[in-house]
Protein backbone atom coordinates (compact mmCIF):
# COMPACT_ATOMS: atom_id res chain seq x y z
CA UNK A 1 0.00 0.00 0.00
CA UNK A 2 1.38 3.38 -1.23
CA UNK A 3 0.50 6.87 0.68
CA UNK A 4 0.37 10.14 -0.85
CA UNK A 5 0.64 13.64 1.14
CA UNK A 6 -1.41 16.25 -0.73
CA UNK A 7 -2.38 19.62 0.07
CA UNK A 8 -6.30 20.03 -1.02
CA UNK A 9 -6.77 23.95 -3.10
CA UNK A 10 -10.27 23.72 -2.96
CA UNK A 11 -10.41 26.58 -0.60
CA UNK A 12 -8.27 28.58 1.83
CA UNK A 13 -7.90 25.62 4.65
CA UNK A 14 -5.53 23.53 2.61
CA UNK A 15 -6.73 20.67 3.85
CA UNK A 16 -3.40 18.25 4.65
CA UNK A 17 -5.06 14.84 2.63
CA UNK A 18 -3.63 11.50 2.87
CA UNK A 19 -4.62 9.02 0.13
CA UNK A 20 -4.17 5.42 0.70
CA UNK A 21 -3.16 3.79 -2.84
CA UNK A 22 -3.56 0.06 -3.76
CA UNK A 23 -2.15 -0.88 -6.96
CA UNK A 24 -2.74 2.24 -8.48
CA UNK A 25 -6.30 2.61 -6.90
CA UNK A 26 -7.58 5.21 -4.22
CA UNK A 27 -8.79 2.87 -1.01
CA UNK A 28 -9.30 5.93 1.01
CA UNK A 29 -8.71 9.83 1.26
CA UNK A 30 -8.67 11.36 4.93
CA UNK A 31 -7.83 14.36 6.43
CA UNK A 32 -10.61 16.34 4.04
CA UNK A 33 -13.27 18.56 5.45
CA UNK A 34 -15.68 18.16 2.76
CA UNK A 35 -15.93 16.42 -0.35
CA UNK A 36 -14.39 18.56 -2.33
CA UNK A 37 -10.73 17.37 -0.98
CA UNK A 38 -11.78 13.66 -1.69
CA UNK A 39 -12.52 14.72 -5.06
CA UNK A 40 -9.64 16.33 -5.86
CA UNK A 41 -7.45 14.10 -4.14
CA UNK A 42 -8.90 10.92 -6.35
CA UNK A 43 -8.19 13.21 -9.42
CA UNK A 44 -4.80 14.20 -7.98
CA UNK A 45 -3.41 10.87 -7.37
CA UNK A 46 -4.70 8.72 -10.41
CA UNK A 47 -4.79 11.63 -13.06
CA UNK A 48 -3.28 15.04 -12.48
CA UNK A 49 -4.06 17.73 -15.21
CA UNK A 50 -2.97 20.88 -15.79
CA UNK A 51 -4.02 23.75 -18.04
CA UNK A 52 -0.84 24.99 -19.49
CA UNK A 53 -0.70 29.01 -20.19
CA UNK A 54 2.64 30.03 -21.72
CA UNK A 55 3.96 32.91 -24.77
CA UNK A 56 4.39 32.19 -28.44
CA UNK A 57 7.00 34.36 -31.15
CA UNK A 58 5.03 36.39 -32.83
CA UNK A 59 6.18 37.61 -36.58
CA UNK A 60 5.36 41.09 -37.79
CA UNK A 61 2.88 41.85 -34.76
CA UNK A 62 2.70 44.92 -32.52
CA UNK A 63 3.66 42.49 -29.76
CA UNK A 64 6.75 40.29 -29.75
CA UNK A 65 5.02 37.50 -28.41
CA UNK A 66 1.35 36.17 -27.99
CA UNK A 67 -0.29 34.29 -24.95
CA UNK A 68 -1.26 31.11 -25.64
CA UNK A 69 -2.73 27.85 -23.88
CA UNK A 70 -4.24 24.84 -23.96
CA UNK A 71 -7.58 24.67 -25.08
CA UNK A 72 -8.62 21.99 -22.26
CA UNK A 73 -6.61 20.52 -19.62
CA UNK A 74 -3.26 18.03 -19.88
CA UNK A 75 -1.68 15.19 -18.20
CA UNK A 76 0.41 16.98 -15.52
CA UNK A 77 3.45 15.08 -16.70
CA UNK A 78 3.16 16.00 -20.46
CA UNK A 79 4.10 19.66 -19.70
CA UNK A 80 7.72 19.61 -20.19
CA UNK A 81 6.69 18.08 -23.64
CA UNK A 82 4.50 20.53 -24.29
CA UNK A 83 6.95 23.46 -23.91
CA UNK A 84 9.78 21.74 -25.67
CA UNK A 85 7.17 21.47 -28.59
CA UNK A 86 5.72 25.13 -28.48
CA UNK A 87 9.33 26.87 -28.04
CA UNK A 88 9.67 26.00 -31.27
CA UNK A 89 6.11 27.43 -32.82
CA UNK A 90 6.45 30.84 -34.55
CA UNK A 91 3.51 32.38 -35.92
CA UNK A 92 2.36 35.28 -38.03
CA UNK A 93 0.11 38.41 -36.87
CA UNK A 94 -3.00 39.39 -37.27
CA UNK A 95 -3.79 36.83 -34.60
CA UNK A 96 -6.86 36.31 -33.02
CA UNK A 97 -8.32 34.72 -29.52
CA UNK A 98 -8.84 31.28 -30.00
CA UNK A 99 -6.77 30.71 -33.27
CA UNK A 100 -5.32 27.34 -33.07
CA UNK A 101 -1.45 28.05 -32.99
CA UNK A 102 -0.76 24.51 -32.58
CA UNK A 103 -2.49 21.27 -32.86
CA UNK A 104 -2.02 18.70 -30.71
CA UNK A 105 0.57 19.43 -29.08
CA UNK A 106 3.34 17.37 -27.94
CA UNK A 107 0.84 14.53 -28.69
CA UNK A 108 -2.02 15.41 -26.17
CA UNK A 109 -4.70 15.58 -28.78
CA UNK A 110 -5.06 19.34 -27.55
CA UNK A 111 -4.96 21.96 -29.28
CA UNK A 112 -2.74 25.47 -28.20
CA UNK A 113 -4.59 28.58 -28.83
CA UNK A 114 -3.80 32.14 -28.93
CA UNK A 115 -5.53 33.98 -25.58
CA UNK A 116 -5.21 37.61 -27.09
CA UNK A 117 -5.37 39.45 -30.20
CA UNK A 118 -2.57 40.98 -31.81
CA UNK A 119 -2.30 43.13 -34.75
CA UNK A 120 0.20 43.23 -37.60
CA UNK A 121 2.66 46.44 -36.75
CA UNK B 1 -12.22 73.18 -22.71
CA UNK B 2 -14.28 69.84 -24.14
CA UNK B 3 -16.63 68.52 -21.24
CA UNK B 4 -17.94 65.30 -20.62
CA UNK B 5 -20.76 63.83 -18.49
CA UNK B 6 -18.72 60.65 -16.68
CA UNK B 7 -14.46 60.53 -17.32
CA UNK B 8 -12.90 57.55 -16.41
CA UNK B 9 -9.26 57.40 -15.30
CA UNK B 10 -7.65 53.65 -16.08
CA UNK B 11 -8.51 51.33 -18.63
CA UNK B 12 -8.06 48.01 -16.65
CA UNK B 13 -10.71 45.92 -15.48
CA UNK B 14 -12.02 48.36 -13.03
CA UNK B 15 -12.28 51.36 -15.37
CA UNK B 16 -13.55 49.08 -18.72
CA UNK B 17 -16.34 47.70 -16.18
CA UNK B 18 -17.41 51.40 -14.61
CA UNK B 19 -17.75 52.35 -18.01
CA UNK B 20 -20.10 49.69 -19.17
CA UNK B 21 -22.38 50.07 -16.50
CA UNK B 22 -22.51 54.36 -16.91
CA UNK B 23 -23.77 53.59 -20.14
CA UNK B 24 -26.07 50.90 -19.66
CA UNK B 25 -27.39 53.69 -16.79
CA UNK B 26 -27.54 55.88 -19.62
CA UNK B 27 -24.82 58.46 -19.41
CA UNK B 28 -23.92 59.19 -23.28
CA UNK B 29 -21.02 61.11 -23.01
CA UNK B 30 -18.28 58.83 -21.39
CA UNK B 31 -14.52 58.67 -21.66
CA UNK B 32 -11.79 56.57 -20.31
CA UNK B 33 -8.39 58.03 -20.33
CA UNK B 34 -5.39 54.94 -20.53
CA UNK B 35 -1.57 55.55 -19.90
CA UNK B 36 -0.64 52.26 -21.59
CA UNK B 37 -0.91 51.24 -25.69
CA UNK B 38 -4.08 49.64 -25.16
CA UNK B 39 -7.13 48.51 -22.66
CA UNK B 40 -7.00 45.94 -20.49
CA UNK B 41 -4.13 46.95 -17.91
CA UNK B 42 -2.88 44.44 -15.51
CA UNK B 43 -4.50 41.73 -16.97
CA UNK B 44 -2.85 41.55 -20.33
CA UNK B 45 0.69 40.47 -18.70
CA UNK B 46 -1.26 37.72 -16.55
CA UNK B 47 -1.60 35.06 -19.15
CA UNK B 48 -2.20 32.33 -16.56
CA UNK B 49 -5.78 30.85 -16.50
CA UNK B 50 -8.09 31.33 -13.52
CA UNK B 51 -10.14 34.34 -13.86
CA UNK B 52 -13.90 34.92 -14.43
CA UNK B 53 -15.21 31.54 -12.10
CA UNK B 54 -17.38 34.28 -10.56
CA UNK B 55 -18.23 36.18 -13.39
CA UNK B 56 -18.48 33.96 -16.33
CA UNK B 57 -18.77 30.76 -14.50
CA UNK B 58 -15.60 29.56 -16.39
CA UNK B 59 -11.92 29.75 -16.53
CA UNK B 60 -10.70 32.40 -18.68
CA UNK B 61 -6.57 33.89 -18.90
CA UNK B 62 -6.02 37.74 -17.83
CA UNK B 63 -6.14 38.85 -21.79
CA UNK B 64 -9.17 36.94 -22.59
CA UNK B 65 -11.00 38.11 -19.46
CA UNK B 66 -9.79 41.69 -20.63
CA UNK B 67 -11.14 41.43 -23.82
CA UNK B 68 -14.95 40.48 -22.80
CA UNK B 69 -15.06 43.79 -21.53
CA UNK B 70 -13.11 45.89 -24.50
CA UNK B 71 -15.28 43.90 -26.80
CA UNK B 72 -18.25 45.69 -24.70
CA UNK B 73 -16.67 49.15 -24.72
CA UNK B 74 -16.23 49.11 -28.23
CA UNK B 75 -19.82 47.91 -29.17
CA UNK B 76 -21.02 50.84 -26.76
CA UNK B 77 -19.06 53.21 -28.85
CA UNK B 78 -17.26 54.65 -25.24
CA UNK B 79 -15.24 56.94 -25.93
CA UNK B 80 -11.35 56.50 -25.10
CA UNK B 81 -8.09 57.59 -25.24
CA UNK B 82 -4.78 55.66 -25.13
CA UNK B 83 -0.90 56.46 -24.27
CA UNK B 84 -2.83 59.19 -22.43
CA UNK B 85 -1.30 60.10 -19.08
CA UNK B 86 -3.36 62.07 -16.32
CA UNK B 87 -1.56 64.56 -15.17
CA UNK B 88 -3.88 66.62 -12.39
CA UNK B 89 -6.95 66.95 -11.24
CA UNK B 90 -9.11 69.33 -9.85
CA UNK B 91 -11.73 69.21 -6.45
CA UNK B 92 -14.26 70.66 -9.55
CA UNK B 93 -13.39 67.96 -11.83
CA UNK B 94 -11.41 69.70 -14.02
CA UNK B 95 -8.85 67.35 -15.59
CA UNK B 96 -5.44 67.99 -17.26
CA UNK B 97 -4.27 65.42 -19.46
CA UNK B 98 -1.53 64.71 -21.78
CA UNK B 99 -0.81 62.41 -24.70
CA UNK B 100 1.48 63.14 -28.50
CA UNK B 101 -1.44 63.99 -30.24
CA UNK B 102 -3.27 66.08 -27.99
CA UNK B 103 -0.57 67.05 -25.94
CA UNK B 104 -1.35 68.72 -22.83
CA UNK B 105 -5.48 69.10 -22.54
CA UNK B 106 -8.08 70.02 -20.48
CA UNK B 107 -11.31 68.08 -19.69
CA UNK B 108 -14.17 69.34 -17.63
CA UNK B 109 -16.05 66.13 -16.26
CA UNK B 110 -19.47 66.13 -14.54
CA UNK B 111 -18.12 62.86 -12.27
CA UNK B 112 -15.07 61.26 -12.02
CA UNK B 113 -13.92 57.43 -11.78
CA UNK B 114 -10.82 56.90 -10.32
CA UNK B 115 -9.58 53.42 -11.25
CA UNK B 116 -5.43 53.91 -11.73
CA UNK B 117 -5.21 50.56 -9.74
CA UNK B 118 -1.92 49.45 -8.09
CA UNK B 119 1.70 49.46 -8.07
CA UNK B 120 4.26 46.88 -6.12
CA UNK B 121 5.92 47.76 -3.37
CA UNK B 122 10.06 48.56 -4.70
CA UNK B 123 13.17 47.25 -3.24
CA UNK B 124 13.46 51.17 -1.62
CA UNK B 125 10.73 50.44 0.67
CA UNK B 126 12.41 47.43 2.06
CA UNK B 127 15.58 48.52 3.34
CA UNK B 128 17.70 45.48 2.08
CA UNK B 129 21.46 46.57 1.95
CA UNK B 130 24.06 46.12 -0.51
CA UNK B 131 24.84 47.93 -4.09
CA UNK B 132 22.14 48.44 -6.72
CA UNK B 133 23.14 45.91 -9.32
CA UNK B 134 20.95 44.72 -12.40
CA UNK B 135 18.97 42.01 -12.03
CA UNK B 136 16.69 42.92 -9.32
CA UNK B 137 12.88 43.27 -10.86
CA UNK B 138 9.53 43.63 -9.20
CA UNK B 139 8.04 40.16 -9.61
CA UNK B 140 5.46 41.90 -11.75
CA UNK B 141 7.93 43.78 -14.34
CA UNK B 142 9.64 40.35 -15.00
CA UNK B 143 5.56 39.53 -15.89
CA UNK B 144 5.59 42.12 -18.48
CA UNK B 145 9.13 41.21 -19.67
CA UNK B 146 8.37 37.76 -20.16
CA UNK B 147 4.72 37.65 -21.14
CA UNK B 148 4.69 41.11 -23.29
CA UNK B 149 8.03 41.89 -24.53
CA UNK B 150 9.29 38.43 -24.77
CA UNK B 151 12.92 38.77 -22.68
CA UNK B 152 14.11 36.50 -20.33
CA UNK B 153 15.31 38.56 -16.99
CA UNK B 154 17.49 35.93 -15.85
CA UNK B 155 18.08 32.37 -15.22
CA UNK B 156 19.04 31.60 -11.79
CA UNK B 157 16.39 33.26 -9.67
CA UNK B 158 15.59 34.14 -5.97
CA UNK B 159 12.17 35.20 -5.50
CA UNK B 160 11.34 37.14 -2.13
CA UNK B 161 7.58 37.40 -1.01
CA UNK B 162 5.37 34.70 -1.45
CA UNK B 163 2.48 37.09 -3.07
CA UNK B 164 0.47 35.74 -5.81
CA UNK B 165 2.52 37.51 -8.20
CA UNK B 166 5.48 35.98 -7.11
CA UNK B 167 4.20 32.27 -6.94
CA UNK B 168 2.86 32.74 -10.85
CA UNK B 169 6.29 33.92 -11.77
CA UNK B 170 8.10 31.18 -10.31
CA UNK B 171 6.22 28.49 -12.06
CA UNK B 172 6.33 31.35 -15.30
CA UNK B 173 10.32 31.36 -14.75
CA UNK B 174 10.63 27.59 -14.58
CA UNK B 175 8.58 26.57 -18.02
CA UNK B 176 11.02 28.90 -19.67
CA UNK B 177 13.36 27.31 -18.59
CA UNK B 178 15.11 29.56 -15.46
CA UNK B 179 16.08 28.06 -12.20
CA UNK B 180 14.46 28.86 -9.36
CA UNK B 181 15.63 27.99 -6.19
CA UNK B 182 13.46 29.48 -3.50
CA UNK B 183 10.69 31.30 -2.46
CA UNK B 184 11.47 33.36 0.46
CA UNK B 185 8.65 34.71 2.57
CA UNK B 186 9.03 36.88 5.69
CA UNK B 187 5.77 35.59 7.61
CA UNK B 188 4.92 32.37 9.21
CA UNK B 189 2.74 32.10 6.49
CA UNK B 190 2.33 32.63 2.96
CA UNK B 191 -0.01 35.37 1.26
CA UNK B 192 -0.63 33.80 -2.30
CA UNK B 193 -3.23 31.22 -2.58
CA UNK B 194 -3.11 27.47 -1.58
CA UNK B 195 -3.83 26.62 -5.25
CA UNK B 196 -0.65 28.79 -6.36
CA UNK B 197 1.53 27.15 -4.28
CA UNK B 198 0.52 23.68 -4.89
CA UNK B 199 0.65 24.30 -8.48
CA UNK B 200 3.19 26.75 -9.01
CA UNK B 201 5.49 25.58 -6.52
CA UNK B 202 4.93 22.11 -5.76
CA UNK B 203 4.01 20.98 -9.13
CA UNK B 204 8.09 21.94 -9.85
CA UNK B 205 9.72 21.09 -6.88
CA UNK B 206 10.63 24.77 -5.94
CA UNK B 207 10.83 25.68 -2.10
CA UNK B 208 8.89 27.68 -0.35
CA UNK B 209 10.61 29.21 2.89
CA UNK B 210 8.56 30.67 5.41
CA UNK B 211 9.99 32.92 8.29
CA UNK B 212 12.97 33.89 6.23
CA UNK B 213 14.18 37.12 4.23
CA UNK B 214 17.06 38.17 2.22
CA UNK B 215 19.69 40.39 4.32
CA UNK B 216 22.01 41.09 1.58
CA UNK B 217 22.46 41.02 -1.87
CA UNK B 218 25.43 40.03 -3.40
CA UNK B 219 26.67 41.55 -7.13
CA UNK B 220 27.75 45.21 -7.87
CA UNK B 221 26.65 45.52 -11.92
CA UNK B 222 24.74 42.45 -11.87
CA UNK B 223 23.30 40.41 -9.20
CA UNK B 224 25.44 36.98 -8.44
CA UNK B 225 24.00 35.87 -5.21
CA UNK B 226 21.98 36.71 -2.35
CA UNK B 227 22.27 35.98 1.58
CA UNK B 228 18.82 34.68 3.24
CA UNK B 229 18.36 34.47 6.72
CA UNK B 230 15.70 33.20 8.88
CA UNK B 231 13.41 35.93 11.02
CA UNK B 232 12.09 35.68 14.99
CA UNK B 233 8.37 36.53 15.74
CA UNK B 234 9.07 40.15 15.01
CA UNK B 235 10.25 40.07 11.39
CA UNK B 236 14.11 40.43 12.82
CA UNK B 237 17.15 38.31 10.98
CA UNK B 238 18.03 35.62 13.21
CA UNK B 239 22.28 35.38 13.78
CA UNK B 240 23.34 32.70 12.30
CA UNK B 241 21.33 31.29 10.19
CA UNK B 242 22.31 33.33 7.43
CA UNK B 243 22.78 31.16 3.98
CA UNK B 244 24.32 32.12 0.84
CA UNK B 245 22.17 31.26 -2.51
CA UNK B 246 23.98 32.01 -5.93
CA UNK B 247 21.60 33.56 -8.30
CA UNK B 248 21.08 36.07 -11.18
CA UNK B 249 18.28 37.67 -10.68
CA UNK B 250 16.42 38.21 -7.43
CA UNK B 251 12.51 39.25 -7.87
CA UNK B 252 10.30 40.95 -4.98
CA UNK B 253 6.75 40.08 -4.59
CA UNK B 254 6.37 42.04 -1.25
CA UNK B 255 2.71 43.85 -1.66
CA UNK B 256 1.09 46.09 -4.18
CA UNK B 257 0.08 49.63 -3.01
CA UNK B 258 -2.70 51.55 -4.28
CA UNK B 259 -1.73 54.24 -6.89
CA UNK B 260 -3.28 57.40 -5.39
CA UNK B 261 -1.09 60.69 -6.17
CA UNK B 262 -3.79 61.66 -8.67
CA UNK B 263 -6.62 61.08 -5.24
CA UNK B 264 -4.37 63.39 -3.19
CA UNK B 265 -4.19 66.25 -5.52
CA UNK B 266 -8.00 66.37 -5.88
CA UNK B 267 -8.47 66.74 -2.12
CA UNK B 268 -9.98 63.29 -1.62
CA UNK B 269 -9.90 62.29 2.24
CA UNK B 270 -7.76 58.22 2.31
CA UNK B 271 -7.98 55.70 4.69
CA UNK B 272 -4.35 55.32 5.95
CA UNK B 273 -4.93 51.22 6.25
CA UNK B 274 -5.95 50.77 2.93
CA UNK B 275 -3.92 53.87 1.26
CA UNK B 276 -6.77 54.13 -1.07
CA UNK B 277 -9.45 57.18 -0.61
CA UNK B 278 -12.15 56.55 1.79
CA UNK B 279 -15.33 55.76 -0.22
CA UNK B 280 -19.04 55.86 1.51
CA UNK B 281 -21.82 52.71 0.19
CA UNK B 282 -22.16 54.42 -3.37
CA UNK B 283 -18.15 54.22 -3.86
CA UNK B 284 -17.99 58.04 -3.84
CA UNK B 285 -15.14 59.75 -2.24
CA UNK B 286 -14.74 62.75 -0.07
CA UNK B 287 -15.28 65.12 -2.79
CA UNK B 288 -18.91 64.83 -4.15
CA UNK B 289 -18.99 63.47 -7.82
CA UNK B 290 -15.56 61.62 -7.46
CA UNK B 291 -15.84 57.96 -7.04
CA UNK B 292 -13.14 55.31 -6.97
CA UNK B 293 -12.83 51.38 -7.43
CA UNK B 294 -10.86 48.40 -7.86
CA UNK B 295 -7.11 48.40 -6.87
CA UNK B 296 -6.73 52.03 -6.39
CA UNK B 297 -9.50 51.52 -4.04
CA UNK B 298 -8.22 48.60 -2.24
CA UNK B 299 -6.05 46.02 -3.07
CA UNK B 300 -8.22 43.16 -4.46
CA UNK B 301 -7.33 39.17 -4.85
CA UNK B 302 -9.39 38.62 -7.83
CA UNK B 303 -10.75 40.17 -10.68
CA UNK B 304 -14.26 39.35 -10.52
CA UNK B 305 -14.66 41.62 -6.91
CA UNK B 306 -12.89 44.34 -8.87
CA UNK B 307 -15.43 44.04 -12.27
CA UNK B 308 -18.09 44.16 -9.69
CA UNK B 309 -17.32 47.06 -7.66
CA UNK B 310 -16.68 48.89 -10.53
CA UNK B 311 -19.68 48.50 -11.97
CA UNK B 312 -21.52 49.70 -9.08
CA UNK B 313 -19.45 52.63 -9.03
CA UNK B 314 -20.30 53.35 -12.70
CA UNK B 315 -23.86 53.09 -11.95
CA UNK B 316 -23.76 55.57 -8.79
CA UNK B 317 -21.45 58.05 -11.07
CA UNK B 318 -24.68 57.81 -13.71
CA UNK B 319 -27.01 58.10 -10.63
CA UNK B 320 -25.35 61.53 -9.60
CA UNK B 321 -24.58 62.64 -13.13
CA UNK B 322 -28.83 62.43 -13.73
CA UNK B 323 -29.64 63.93 -10.27
CA UNK B 324 -27.36 66.72 -10.78
CA UNK B 325 -29.27 67.29 -14.02
CA UNK B 326 -32.37 67.50 -12.31
CA UNK B 327 -30.88 69.49 -10.03
CA UNK B 328 -30.21 72.15 -12.29
CA UNK B 329 -33.81 72.34 -13.68
CA UNK B 330 -35.20 71.93 -10.08
CA UNK B 331 -33.00 73.49 -7.61
CA UNK B 332 -34.67 72.15 -4.85
CA UNK B 333 -35.43 68.80 -5.35
CA UNK B 334 -32.81 65.81 -4.29
CA UNK B 335 -30.19 65.96 -1.47
CA UNK B 336 -27.48 68.67 -1.12
CA UNK B 337 -24.35 66.68 -1.31
CA UNK B 338 -22.57 69.91 0.49
CA UNK B 339 -21.57 67.97 3.22
CA UNK B 340 -22.78 63.99 3.09
CA UNK B 341 -19.95 62.18 3.67
CA UNK B 342 -19.32 63.34 6.47
CA UNK B 343 -22.51 62.93 8.17
CA UNK B 344 -22.48 59.30 7.24
CA UNK B 345 -22.76 56.45 9.65
CA UNK B 346 -19.02 55.23 9.57
CA UNK B 347 -18.05 51.44 9.84
CA UNK B 348 -15.24 50.84 12.32
CA UNK B 349 -13.15 47.98 11.60
CA UNK B 350 -11.71 46.83 15.18
CA UNK B 351 -10.82 42.82 16.84
CA UNK B 352 -9.28 41.36 14.01
CA UNK B 353 -10.26 43.33 10.86
CA UNK B 354 -7.81 45.92 9.27
CA UNK B 355 -10.14 48.20 7.22
CA UNK B 356 -13.21 47.96 5.39
CA UNK B 357 -14.20 49.16 1.73
CA UNK B 358 -16.59 51.32 2.40
CA UNK B 359 -15.84 53.35 5.25
CA UNK B 360 -18.84 55.16 5.37
CA UNK B 361 -22.75 54.64 5.02
CA UNK B 362 -25.82 56.40 4.63
CA UNK B 363 -28.47 54.32 5.54
CA UNK B 364 -30.99 56.99 4.16
CA UNK B 365 -29.79 56.60 0.72
CA UNK B 366 -28.46 53.41 0.42
CA UNK B 367 -29.90 50.53 -1.86
CA UNK B 368 -31.31 47.35 0.01
CA UNK B 369 -28.00 46.17 0.97
CA UNK B 370 -24.71 46.92 0.92
CA UNK B 371 -21.65 44.50 0.70
CA UNK B 372 -18.29 45.24 2.92
CA UNK B 373 -15.71 43.91 2.37
CA UNK B 374 -12.52 44.08 4.63
CA UNK B 375 -9.68 41.96 5.30
CA UNK B 376 -8.43 40.36 8.39
CA UNK B 377 -4.59 41.28 10.09
CA UNK B 378 -3.95 37.46 11.04
CA UNK B 379 -4.92 33.98 9.80
CA UNK B 380 -7.83 32.66 11.90
CA UNK B 381 -9.39 29.46 12.14
CA UNK B 382 -13.23 28.50 13.59
CA UNK B 383 -14.42 32.21 14.37
CA UNK B 384 -16.95 34.28 13.33
CA UNK B 385 -17.24 37.69 11.88
CA UNK B 386 -18.97 40.15 14.66
CA UNK B 387 -21.16 43.15 13.48
CA UNK B 388 -22.37 45.63 16.47
CA UNK B 389 -24.32 48.47 16.25
CA UNK B 390 -24.33 51.42 18.46
CA UNK B 391 -22.31 48.31 20.86
CA UNK B 392 -24.87 45.80 20.71
CA UNK B 393 -24.55 42.91 18.48
CA UNK B 394 -26.69 42.50 15.63
CA UNK B 395 -25.56 39.95 13.36
CA UNK B 396 -22.43 37.44 13.21
CA UNK B 397 -21.70 34.92 10.82
CA UNK B 398 -19.27 31.85 11.21
CA UNK B 399 -16.04 31.25 9.27
CA UNK B 400 -13.88 27.97 9.34
CA UNK B 401 -10.71 30.09 8.08
CA UNK B 402 -10.05 33.31 6.93
CA UNK B 403 -6.50 34.89 5.95
CA UNK B 404 -5.06 38.00 5.44
CA UNK B 405 -4.52 36.76 1.31
CA UNK B 406 -8.25 36.24 1.20
CA UNK B 407 -10.35 39.50 0.98
CA UNK B 408 -13.89 38.61 3.25
CA UNK B 409 -17.25 40.27 2.97
CA UNK B 410 -20.28 40.88 5.09
CA UNK B 411 -23.73 42.14 3.45
CA UNK B 412 -25.56 44.79 5.92
CA UNK B 413 -29.29 45.23 4.94
CA UNK B 414 -30.90 48.67 4.85
CA UNK B 415 -34.02 46.74 6.52
CA UNK B 416 -31.56 45.98 9.37
CA UNK B 417 -30.06 49.30 9.86
CA UNK B 418 -33.63 51.49 9.52
CA UNK B 419 -34.62 49.35 12.94
CA UNK B 420 -31.87 51.62 14.38
CA UNK B 421 -33.08 55.32 14.02
CA UNK B 422 -30.36 56.16 15.96
CA UNK B 423 -27.54 54.57 14.24
CA UNK B 424 -24.24 56.13 15.24
CA UNK B 425 -21.99 53.60 14.35
CA UNK B 426 -21.36 49.76 13.21
CA UNK B 427 -18.22 47.82 14.41
CA UNK B 428 -16.57 44.98 12.31
CA UNK B 429 -14.64 42.50 14.43
CA UNK B 430 -13.47 38.77 14.42
CA UNK B 431 -13.95 36.47 17.40
CA UNK B 432 -12.31 33.40 18.18
CA UNK B 433 -14.32 30.13 19.29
Amino acid sequence: MEIRELICIGCPMGCPLKVELEEGKVRQVTGNTCNRGDVYARKEVTDPTRIVTTTVRVNHGEQAVVSVKTRTDIPKDKISACMEAIKKVRVDAPIKIGDVVAADIAGTGVDMVATKNISVL
Amino acid sequence: MKAYEVVIVGGGPAGLAAAIAARENGIRDILILERDGELGGILNQCIHNGFGLHTFQEELTGPEYADRFIRQVKEQNIEYKLNTMVMHIEENKKIIAMNRQDGMFELQAEAVILAMGCRERPRGALNIPGYRPAGIFSAGTAQRLVNIEGYMPGREVVILGSGDIGLIMARRMTLEGAKVKVVAELMPYSGGLKRNIVQCLDDYGIPLKLSHTVVDIHGKERVEGVTLAEVDEKGNPIPGTEEEISCDTLLLSVGLIPENELSRECGVLMDPVTRGPRVDDSLETSVPGIFACGNVLHVHDLVDFVSEEAGLAGTYAAEYVKRKKREKCDKNSGKNDGDTFREGVRIIPTGGVRYTVPQVIHPASMGDKVVVRFRVARPYRKCRIRVDINGKIVMTKKRPVMAPGEMESIVLERKKLEEYPHLQEITIQIEEA
